[in-house]
Order: C-alpha cells, then sequence, then structure tokens
C-alpha cells in the first residue's frame, strides 16, 4: 500500500470592523469596514485565489486526477466573494467539479463557538454545510474546527453533527513520542477519526519557503520529497493557509513554480500518493485513540487557544459576546443572528492579543490595529451598539420604557 | 504698570493648560490696566494681541547682549543644562568638570547661541535644551527692553531660567507663577531632578511665588522650601466669553459618568474605574466613559475587563477640539479624581456645560467650587455614593448643575488678576 499525503488549505478573511467611536454608539449600527474588505480580497484574489486555483486545476488535469487537494472556506469569506469577487467562486466550483476536491465543515463564521456553545457551534456548523452544499453541490463530510481547535469533547459533539472524520494539529504536547503521520480516533468517541497536520513539514511550505536564512532556503521539490520520504507513518497531513501561496509567500519566491512540480515529483517517485480527508479515513485505520483533555489548536508555539482567549480583555469581551446567546435565540432575528455571527470572528479577538514576544512576527502580520487595546476598545463598542440593539428588540412589545425609571415602574406595580 | 512675561505657549496653539490660563491672565491684567509684553518660544503670528504684545523668542538673536560672553554667562550662571549627572564624584573631580563645562559653554555659546534659534515651543524630547536656550534669548530680551516693563513674570519652570537670567541682568524683580509642580506630574519617586532642580531655583530666586491654589502653596512651601511670606495663592478662573453650549442628540438613552484628562496615575483613573464598578453593581442604565489618553492607558483597560465590566466601561482615546465639547455635552456625570491637582479647570468646563462634577479635595478646584461634590481620590465609596446619588435623585442633579453653572460663571480672570496685580505691587515695594 502507498503512503498517503493529505493537503488541505485553509481560506478565511475576517469581516473588519470599521473604527467605531464611543459617539457612534446606539446611533450607527453598521459595524464594517466594507472598503477594507473589498480592497483586501480583491488584492488577494488577484494573488493567490485566482492563480492557484488555476494552477491546482492545471495539475489536477495534466496528474489525470492522481493529484487531489482538500479546501475549507468559511462563511466569511464566502460572503465575501459573492459580493466582491464572485469569479473566485466560479474557480473553486470548476475545482469541485473534477472530483479530486473535498470542501470541508467547519463554523460558518470562522469562530469560537465551538468554546462557548454547543447550540451555537452546532447551528453555525449546519449553517456552513447548507452553504457549502449549495455553492459545491457537495455534502461535507470531514470537520475542520476554526484554527484546528479541538479537545476531547469537541470531539465528541462533532461526531454528534455527523461527522466521522476530524482534522487538528499534532500538537508536540499531546503527541509525545507519537508519530502525527498515523490516523488516530477521538479519546471520547472512538469511531471519530483524526487527521493530525504534520506541522514541521507543513511550516516548511507555509512559514519558511521564502526565509533566506533558513538553511535549507531554497527549497525544492525534491528536497522537500526527500523529507516526506523520511517519514515513517502512513499518512503525512499538510495543513495551511491557503493565503500561503501569493499572498504570505510572494510569487517572487517561487512558491507557484513549487507547488506546479512537487505533485509531479510525488506522484512519479511512487511512494505516496494524494488523498483527500475522506480517503485517508477509508484507507486507513486508526493506530490509537489520543488524549486531549486541554484545547488545542494549531497557533503560536504552544498550540493552545492563548491567541484568542488568553488574556482578560479577550476573555471579558468573549463573555459579554456570549452572554447574548440565549437573548437571540428568543428573538430569531436575522439581521441580529448575522451581525451576532460577524461579532465571532475569532479574528476580532485574535487582534487583541497581547502575547508580542514569541509569536508577535505573526500576530502583526495580520492584525489592522496598532494595538491589541485599540482592537478591544473598537470591539467592546461595537458590541456595546449590538447589545443595546438586542435588549430594544426584546422590549419592544412593550411600549418604550426609560431604564431609569424602571425602579418606580416596577414599585407601582407592586402597589 | 508693565510686566515682562514669559510663557510657553499661548491661543491658539496649545498643547496643555497653561496658554489657555495665560491668555486669562493676560486678558485680565489688561482690564486692571498692566501692560504686558508676552514672550513666547515660538509664535505663529496668530496670537491675540489686543491684550499683549507678543514677542517671538525664535526672532531674537542673542549676539547683542553684552560685550563679554563670560561677563553674560556669568551673571546668568549656570543656566545651561547637561544631562550629564554624575554621582559619586570627589570635590576635585567635581571641580574640575565644572571648569570644563564651564569653557564648553562658553565655546557653545559662541557658536550656537549669538544668533537666532529656532524654537518648537513643544515638550519634545530636548525640552531642557530648549529651556536653556529661551533662558538666554530672554535674557537678552530684557535687556533690549530694560525700559519697557518694571516686572518679571515667569510661568512654571519652562520659562523659570528666562525670569532668572532677566532679573540678574536687570534687577527688576521677579515673580513666579507654579502652575503644577513636579510632584503633581509623578509620583514622587520618578520625580526628574533636573526639573525639580530648575522649580527649586526659581522659586528661590522670586520675589513672590503665585501658585494656582492653596493645594500648591502647601507644596510650595513644605516640599521645596520656599518661605511661606513669599508664597501667594490667586486661584485659576475660568473665560467662558463667546462659549455656547452645545447641543448633541445622544444615541444611548443610558446616563453617561464621564472621566475626561490625561490617564496618568496623578489624575486617578483607577479609582473612577473602581467607583464604576460598585456603582454598576447597583444600578445598570448607566455607562462610564473614560475620554483621554496616557501612560496608565492600556492598564485601565485591563483593570475594566478584569471587572468584567467593559461594555458599560468605554474608553475614547484623545479627544480633541469639538469632541470634548461633545463628550461633556452627553455628560450626566463629571468625575475628576486627581490624586494631585494643582487646580484643575476641567470640572469647571463640565459644570458650565450643566454638568454637576465629583471632584477630589486633592484638587485646587475643590478650593473654589462650593457646589461640585467633594470626596477623597482613595475613597472609591464615597465617591461611588455621589455619582449614584447624582444618577437616581434627579432633583439633586438638576439643583447641582443649575447651581454649578452659575457659580464657574463668577470665576472671573479680572478679579483673579486684581490679586495678582497687588503681588507685583508688594514685590515692586519690597
Amino acid at each position: 500500500m502507498k503512503k498517503s499525503v493529505c493537503l488541505y488549505f485553509q481560506v478565511h478573511q475576517p469581516t473588519r470592523l470599521r473604527l467605531y467611536r464611543f459617539f457612534d454608539i446606539g446611533k450607527d449600527s453598521h459595524y464594517y469596514d466594507d472598503f477594507a474588505d473589498r480592497t483586501i480580497l480583491k488584492r488577494v484574489a488577484q494573488k493567490c485565489y485566482l492563480p492557484m486555483n488555476q494552477l491546482l486545476l492545471d495539475v489536477i488535469k495534466q496528474q489525470k486526477g492522481a493529484f487531489k487537494v482538500a479546501f475549507s472556506l468559511s462563511g466569511s469569506v464566502l460572503e465575501q466573494f459573492e459580493r466582491y469577487a464572485p469569479e473566485v467562486i466560479d474557480s473553486f466550483r470548476a475545482l469541485a467539479d473534477t472530483g479530486c476536491v473535498e470542501f470541508l465543515a467547519e463554523t460558518y463564521y470562522h469562530s469560537l463557538a465551538s468554546l462557548a456553545s454547543e447550540a451555537e457551534f452546532s447551528h453555525q456548523v449546519l449553517k456552513h454545510k447548507a452553504q457549502v452544499e449549495q455553492l459545491f453541490g457537495q455534502t461535507p463530510k470531514v470537520f475542520r474546527n476554526t484554527e484546528l481547535i479541538y479537545s476531547d469533547s469537541i470531539g465528541k459533539q462533532v461526531y454528534q453533527l455527523g461527522f466521522k472524520t476530524m482534522l487538528t494539529e499534532g500538537a508536540r504536547h499531546i503527541m509525545g513520542w507519537k508519530s502525527p503521520d498515523y490516523v488516530y480516533s477521538c479519546a471520547e468517541q472512538p469511531k471519530l477519526k483524526l487527521l493530525l497536520r504534520n506541522y514541521s513539514l507543513s511550516d516548511d511550505i507555509a512559514f519558511r519557503f521564502s526565509n533566506k536564512s533558513w538553511k535549507d532556503w531554497p527549497l525544492t521539490a525534491e528536497k522537500y520529497l526527500s523529507w516526506l520520504k523520511q517519514s515513517e507513518g502512513e499518512i503525512i497531513n499538510l495543513f495551511m493557509d491557503y493565503e500561503t501561496f501569493g499572498e504570505h509567500q510572494a510569487a517572487s519566491s517561487g512558491i507557484f513554480d513549487f507547488m506546479r512540480y512537487l505533485p509531479e515529483a510525488i506522484t512519479q517517485d511512487g511512494t505516496f500518493e494524494f488523498v483527500t480527508p475522506s480517503q485517508a479515513a477509508r484507507k486507513h485505520k486508526a493506530v490509537a485513540p489520543i488524549d486531549v483533555p486541554q484545547t488545542i489548536s494549531w497557533a503560536d508555539e504552544e498550540r493552545d487557544v492563548t491567541a484568542w482567549l488568553g488574556n482578560e480583555l479577550q476573555q471579558d469581551a468573549f463573555n459579554k459576546l456570549y452572554a447574548q446567546t440565549e437573548k437571540l435565540s428568543i428573538l430569531n432575528n436575522p439581521t441580529l443572528w448575522e451581525d451576532f455571527g460577524h461579532l465571532q470572528e475569532s479574528d476580532h479577538f485574535y487582534y487583541m492579543c497581547t502575547k508580542f514576544f514569541s509569536d508577535g512576527e505573526v500576530h502583526k502580520y495580520f492584525n489592522p490595529y496598532d494595538t491589541p487595546y485599540e482592537a478591544f476598545i473598537n470591539y467592546m463598542n461595537v458590541l456595546s451598539d449590538f447589545i443595546i440593539r438586542v435588549n430594544d428588540a426584546l422590549t419592544v412589545s412593550t411600549p418604550e420604557v426609560a431604564p431609569a425609571k424602571k425602579k418606580t415602574v416596577t414599585k407601582t406595580k407592586k402597589k | 504698570m508693565r510686566v515682562l512675561m514669559f510663557g510657553w505657549e499661548f491661543p491658539p496653539h496649545i498643547a496643555g493648560g497653561l496658554g489657555t490660563a495665560c491668555y486669562g491672565i493676560v486678558k485680565g491684567l489688561a482690564y486692571n490696566g498692566v501692560e504686558t509684553l508676552f514672550v513666547m518660544p515660538s509664535a505663529s503670528g496668530d496670537e491675540d494681541t489686543e491684550a499683549a504684545t507678543i514677542i517671538n523668542a525664535s526672532d531674537v538673536p542673542v549676539d547683542t547682549v553684552s560685550t563679554s560672553v563670560e561677563d553674560f554667562l556669568d551673571k546668568v550662571k549656570f543656566i545651561h543644562i547637561g544631562s550629564n549627572m554624575l554621582p559619586y564624584i570627589n570635590p576635585e573631580e567635581f571641580s574640575s568638570i565644572v571648569e570644563e563645562e564651564r569653557r564648553r559653554q562658553v565655546k557653545d555659546f559662541r557658536i550656537q547661541y549669538g544668533q537666532k534659534y529656532k524654537f518648537s515651543g513643544k515638550y519634545g524630547a530636548n525640552l531642557l535644551e530648549e529651556v536653556a536656550r529661551y533662558a538666554m534669548v530672554g535674557g537678552t530680551i530684557a535687556m533690549e527692553r530694560r525700559d519697557e516693563f518694571d516686572i518679571i513674570h515667569a510661568h512654571d519652570w519652562l520659562t523659570y531660567m528666562a525670569g532668572i537670567a532677566a532679573k540678574e541682568l536687570t534687577g527688576k524683580p521677579l515673580v513666579v507663577h507654579v502652575h503644577a509642580t513636579s510632584y503633581d506630574r509623578g509620583d514622587e519617586n520618578h520625580i526628574d531632578t533636573r526639573v525639580l532642580d530648575i522649580e527649586t531655583r526659581g522659586m528661590l530666586a522670586a520675589d513672590k511665588v503665585v501658585t494656582v491654589s492653596d493645594l500648591t502653596r502647601g507644596i510650595v512651601i513644605n516640599k521645596y522650601g520656599i518661605d511661606p511670606a513669599k508664597v501667594v495663592t490667586v486661584h485659576n478662573a475660568v473665560d467662558f466669553s463667546g462659549r455656547e453650549n452645545l447641543q448633541v442628540e445622544r444615541g444611548i438613552r443610558d446616563k453617561v459618568v464621564t472621566f475626561l484628562g490625561r490617564i496618568t496615575f496623578q489624575k486617578g483613573p483607577e479609582y473612577f474605574i473602581e467607583a464604576a464598578a460598585k456603582v454598576l453593581k447597583r444600578t445598570t442604565g448607566v455607562r462610564f466613559v473614560m475620554a483621554g489618553s496616557g501612560d496608565m492607558m492600556n492598564r485601565c483597560i485591563r483593570h475594566v475587563a478584569r471587572l468584567g465590566i467593559s461594555d458599560r466601561f468605554h474608553f475614547t482615546g484623545f479627544l480633541r477640539g469639538a469632541d470634548v465639547q461633545k463628550m461633556f455635552a452627553l455628560s450626566d456625570v463629571y468625575v475628576m479624581p486627581s490624586v494631585s491637582e494643582p487646580f484643575g479647570i476641567s470640572p469647571l468646563e463640565a459644570m458650565r456645560t450643566g454638568v454637576p462634577s465629583v471632584i477630589s479635595h486633592q484638587s485646587g478646584a475643590a478650593e473654589v467650587l462650593k457646589y461640585a461634590f467633594k470626596v477623597d481620590f482613595w475613597d472609591v465609596d464615597a465617591m461611588a455614593d455621589q455619582i449614584y446619588a447624582l444618577l437616581q435623585y434627579p432633583a439633586l442633579a438638576k439643583f447641582a448643575a443649575k447651581q454649578g453653572f452659575d457659580e464657574v460663571n463668577t470665576l472671573k480672570w479680572n478679579a483673579a488678576t486684581a490679586k495678582l496685580k497687588k503681588v507685583y505691587e508688594s514685590a515692586l515695594k519690597q
């Protein structure tokens, strides 16, 4: 049996918040910086999504179906494609039509809902699933959580939502001596298979490719293949952001040429074959359950969730946001649901991260704010307006009662 | 009577409250029949010249001051402030360093000072150098115009050296005006000794020291060791002429409690946060706003998040111009919990907008405002109590707003400067 290589690319763009000042609270309920979203999306579409999709399509045709790849596109980025660059959706559809491309399920809003509320989590997963079905004519069978966030209990929930395979990080502290290059299973739900990211080989492409001070620069397809062959495992999972190609690693670094020749080099060599996550789960047996009592992710040195919930700012914002869940389910107002969704995007919390020192470089790259404090202030102003709208909607049936007078109203009732 | 006044800024281009106060003083002095020659490091030409003659120090070359540079430097002594603070050296070494410094200064003077110097007039990194150069130019101006004034008046440490130079060269009496001291700028362990040294020298050299409050007078006497007999309090006033109160449409129905100022240790922002948390435990329908920026801002944001009140406690960042008025207009209660505030003009602004104010006893404004609510800055329970009362009892809030508005309208510079004129007179008599 040939060994497997499983490629999966994450496609996401956040819905950025505009500069929302205290003076705007209660007056203006448009929260988004549409101009920045459009500008960035169009740029990334030109530099990455369109050329890379074309490249993958060419390779699939050239390899006559031997090359396979998986994507997960967040609902947020899909909305932006539809609004600003519908041609990108067409190009993904062309990839879907080859039959060599699998689309995965995730939370629609690229959110941290798995850490907050089971109901909200499943709501978003189902919403995303429906969207993928509608756009690409495929029912997602494999789940990938935001930032590969995973724990035993999340795994159990995911299985209950109907998925039999899930992707996560091969984090060193949960693996110990074990290799990520096998299929594992969830400790609490043995029927859920886990594909673990080989972070070292993934980051060679995603982070180190264009780094000239790296001892292995420049990276060639042959060199990379020789590294793959050193693995003793059954499957190598290469998971990375799709924006790696042409955006994080500029076209001038040769990343496109590398990706054009790598599939050919791998198939010609014959040690490996490409599989999608679904195929991988069918092909390989789980070798062992893996215990993950504490939540992990693919971010930062710690591979935990501290990039989003590590400090008091993030925690307070997160708690205040999810405290609205119950009220929203009573209201069931589509506009409010939508804003609630966009405010849940993990990126907003990422911008508030204060871990400047170890992973500051990566954080800075993705951050439109000068400081995490500015990010927090802006987010809380928006959230305050949102909470006012939620509360107003709740009291809308009863005629306007000024909050200050509430007390006297209840008093007279008692009498 | 004519006064040569050294300031650092003057409206319309101002960074702090000093320029506004100087403007009020100059106008008030004119009302009381005192003519002012107002010297500032960098004038832009659009200053109001009706009340005073503005002299731009950047236009004045220094080389005419004295026949001998050594003689001039002798008179103004070691005005040049070196950054070479050297602890633990023996007297011989010290004297050789002093000699060397002196030679360097004479050389420096010939090269650099014998010409015009373009002041930034800001509060930048080379502030101390600007202060020294300003003293040189100040001395020159005083000599050139020695027949045009009777007394010298210098505002805050930035101008004290210029005041001293002018006094040394002309022999006329010097009044220094203390708007703030080093003890108000930072906690006692983080005081810039170079600034402290200039302050002390200015106060010692002065014939009269004017302080903006009794609180500051106490600091001048106790911390700087100045003879109480020559320290006089002249409380600040405020000029609201031509000010219409802004009408702002409110976006939120909640009541708003505001802190507005630099977010630094001496402004007591953390006491405001603690009081806010206490009020929020008792009542909803209120929001707290901290407007401004400063070195404690990030710490305050974390503090608010830790208390879990960030959905009801907002930060606006630094506000300028109309936004400040807008913020006052949106407020229901204004709080100034300063740990040490020589005067503090902001509650007057709030009260003028019809916003009742809670201020700390540790502020000069507390000495003049009868209708502001006063608490000790550290007494967050009392602070929370008063904020709560002003929010919950409309009769009280209405009363405080009305009385406060009337009260601040009586605090006029004309009266304050009449007192200042008396100070001048007593200095001249000595």
